[in-house]
């Protein structure tokens, strides 16, 4: 052969590898889908994809604008960081809201203290229908939880928003096939293969700005079915969620969060670890996973997060 | 500013195990992860539960790939699964697909993505036929390492004859098949279940004296660190911003994509596939990081000197390189679609970021995944895997796989369902 390269190279970093990996899915969807949504939090794992957009795509505009779904039982901090965010970055953000869906009555809750999180399908749902959106990229990993761990990079769902596990494309190399139909819909997940301590390493080695609760800071909790829960939290319309059960003791701790989601369903850690590095070495040590530790919506049962991705869940 | 001489001592290998249940498959890739301390406390406890429910003593580490409700509900595997685990040296990722005849098409995707495969031998059993499919698959999708890993010593006393002879026995097997000599071929005696020779090494096989399985890992090479392939960079996507309020960037226009094999570097003299126009490498960029050179699976922007109109589906190469846009490709499908392939119908064909529409032209042979002998067919039905030409269309760039597996590698679409359908590797 002419031309043959006579280079012995070295193998590119995990960062670096599992980085290019997530640029290339991010690129596909915009090569691929005719339009594309990408799912914001403020949580660390979107944080990380925007960052991975920025490389991607500049100095372009994302070829799509951001969206989160909002239950309403956020924490002001993160909603706060999240506006900030999408601001500095001049991209356009769109907000659904879950209470929006109450309203229209698309969801209801079995008793008003009811975790809304699961409801956040409803909601998605009908922003995808509202915008015609034909992908949602999103923060999941493979290694948070089984149900995921055969989720494909580019997983599709039907005109129900539902993922059933004995349809899915095979997936083979990186020939991403991110076809649908008008109604159905793509799930792109840039950061499958990413764990809790990719992200964490990624964050400190990309320098990433993350909401305050990811660090230690005091915080008023109870002790409620052995996990540590957040009480009296001020929401951001000005009401207070997750009151005091009778019999409990309030208590201050020094915690932060692993995972940042809806309040009702997102425990603390205790944990003295208040900058990026003390967090790697933190999740270096840690014995407990990231969802056990923290997540209350998945201990309900042993394939509660299979259920909610059939049922249209991220 | 990067550069591709920067060392890195925290590579990434992912890999693959055949084997079913019965050879300890699970539990070999239960024991990788617990011996590594991938497995964390609560889903320890999580397993430990279970395995007392199921009435055993110990902890069945082989419930870690325990997969969904709806695999367990049906008992079996349905779907490939991926695991991770680290050692502070290596990023590991683990594709885990069922072993049984009926998921060769999982074997096929499982294999597309890792650089080395370990085929689990049951040390009662010896080389079976389930050996040689395992055996030829990591072939067909052009493994280069091979872990031939002996499991269940404990069961035959360690007795490194019943090993010595297994080896000799698969040896043959792969020399008849063209496989030994292409491939890097490693044997190691274990037992998963007591963590011999996996992660640790135990005394019960003082005759043994190779590397321990982890040790094999460890020193494997990582993706497309061994090759030495022609610069291959299809365009994924094409930056114009130019409604930009920076007037800076009205012209600009850079060339996104992945670097599928090779190397490049600014200056560099290029041509854009199908068209053939000509151009040097003016800049190459990672977000807002210059860089002089990039090489092999980094995902860049290139801006060449010249004014080319280039869109997704074309493809820069060194200027002199031997690719040719066909529009006829003869491969090796494996047919993954419950619907059999219809020689009257028109498929799509997803070769890199390019499309083509396509048509079978004629299917040569279809290969018994067992026996390895080749048979006249006129149909593929699903886990099939056979000879067969295809017309194009449009013209793709291709490289033969064996040359390149970026650039060797399609796949098949029916446009009515959106279905990946097939799997093609060049020949």
């Amino acid at each position: 052969m002419l031309n043959k390269e006579k280079i012995n190279h070295q193998p590119l970093s995990h960062l670096d590898w599992l980085e290019s990996e997530a640029i290339y899915i991010l690129r596909e969807v915009a090569g691929q889908c005719s339009n594309p949504v990408l799912l914001f939090s403020g949580g660390k794992d979107s944080l990380c994809i925007l960052r991975l957009a920025e490389k991607a795509f500049r100095p372009g505009r994302f070829p799509f604008p951001l969206m989160h779904i909002d239950t309403g039982h956020n924490y002001q901090e993160v909603i706060d960081f999240r506006d900030q965010r999408a601001a500095e970055l001049g991209e356009r953000l769109i907000v659904r809201s879950v209470e929006d869906s109450m309203k229209r009555g698309t969801v209801v809750l079995k008793s008003a203290d009811e975790s809304r999180n699961k409801h956040q399908s409803v909601t998605l749902l009908e922003a995808i229908e509202e915008f015609g959106f034909d992908c949602c990229i999103g923060g999941a990993r493979r290694d948070e939880e089984k149900a995921r761990a055969k989720e494909r990079i580019m997983s599709f769902r039907d005109e129900f928003g539902q993922w059933d596990p004995k349809n899915q494309r095979p997936e083979l190399w990186s020939l991403y096939n991110a076809r649908s139909h008008k109604g159905e819909n793509i799930r792109a997940f840039p950061i499958s293969n990413w764990t809790e301590m990719d992200v964490w390493q990624y964050i400190e080695r990309e320098k990433l700005q993350l909401p305050s609760i990811y660090f230690a800071h005091q915080r008023d909790v109870v002790m409620r079915g052995g996990s540590i829960v957040p009480v009296n939290v001020p929401l951001v319309n000005g009401e207070v969620t997750n009151p005091v059960k009778a019999g409990e003791e309030i208590i201050n701790m020094q915690v932060r969060f692993r995972t940042v989601g809806d309040i009702s369903c997102t425990a603390p850690v205790i944990s003295d670890a208040d900058t990026v590095s003390k967090i790697v070495l933190e999740t270096a040590t840690s014995t407990i996973t990231e969802r056990g530790a923290t997540r209350l919506d998945d201990q309900t049962s042993d394939a509660s997060m299979e259920q909610r991705k059939k049922e249209g869940y991220f | 500013m990067s550069n591709v001489t920067k060392q890195h001592n925290d590579s990434l290998l992912r890999f693959m195990t055949c084997g079913s249940v019965d050879d300890g498959k699970s539990t070999l890739i239960g024991r990788l992860l617990f011996d590594t301390k991938t497995i964390l406390a609560d889903t320890l406890t999580q397993i430990s539960n279970t395995s007392k429910k199921r009435g055993m003593e110990a902890v069945d580490l082989s419930l870690l790939t325990d997969g969904l409700q709806a695999e367990r509900e049906q008992g079996i595997t349905i779907d490939v699964a991926y695991r991770y685990f680290s050692t502070g040296t290596r990023k590991y990722i683990i594709a885990d697909a069922p072993g049984h005849e009926q998921y060769t098409r999982n074997m096929v995707t499982a294999a597309s993505t890792a650089n080395l495969a370990i085929i689990l031998i049951d040390a009662r059993r010896g080389v079976l036929t389930q050996t040689r499919r395992h055996s030829y698959l990591a072939h067909l999708v052009g493994i280069q390492h091979i872990v031939v890993a002996v499991n269940k010593m404990d069961l035959v006393n360690y007795d490194q004859a019943t090993y010595d002879k297994i080896c000799a026995d698969y040896l043959t097997f792969a020399n008849e098949i063209g496989f030994a000599q292409a491939r890097d071929i490693k044997f190691i005696p274990m037992s998963a279940l007591t963590g011999d020779m996996l992660v640790d090494r135990l005394e019960n096989m003082p005759w043994y004296t190779g590397e321990t399985l982890l040790e094999m890992l460890e020193k494997a090479p990582a993706a497309h660190t061994e090759n030495d392939e022609e610069f291959r960079f299809p365009v994924q996507f094409v930056c114009r911003p130019h409604a930009s309020a920076d007037a800076d960037l009205h012209d600009f226009r850079g060339f996104m994509g992945r670097i599928e094999s090779g190397y490049i570097a600014v200056g560099d003299a290029v041509t854009v596939l199908p068209n053939g126009y000509q151009s040097k490498v003016k800049a190459i960029q990672i977000g807002d990081e210059q860089l002089q050179s990039a090489q092999t699976e980094q995902s860049v922007t290139l801006l060449l000197e010249d004014e080319i109109d280039t869109s997704r589906g074309d493809m820069i190469v060194k200027t002199g390189s031997t690719i040719e846009p066909v529009k006829q490709i003869e491969a090796f499908v494996c047919w993954l679609s419950e619907t059999p392939l219809s020689p009257a119908r028109t498929y799509v064909i997803r070769h890199t970021t390019r499309e083509s529409k396509a048509k079978v032209g004629a299917i040569a042979y279809k290969v018994d995944v067992n026996t390895l002998e080749e048979q006249a067919t006129s149909d593929l039905k699903m886990n099939d895997i056979a000879r067969i030409t295809f017309k194009l269309a449009q013209p793709l760039m291709v490289d033969s796989y064996s040359a390149n597996r970026a650039t060797g590698a399609f796949i098949v679409i029916d446009e009515s369902t959106n279905n990946t359908v097939g799997a093609g590797m060049i020949v």
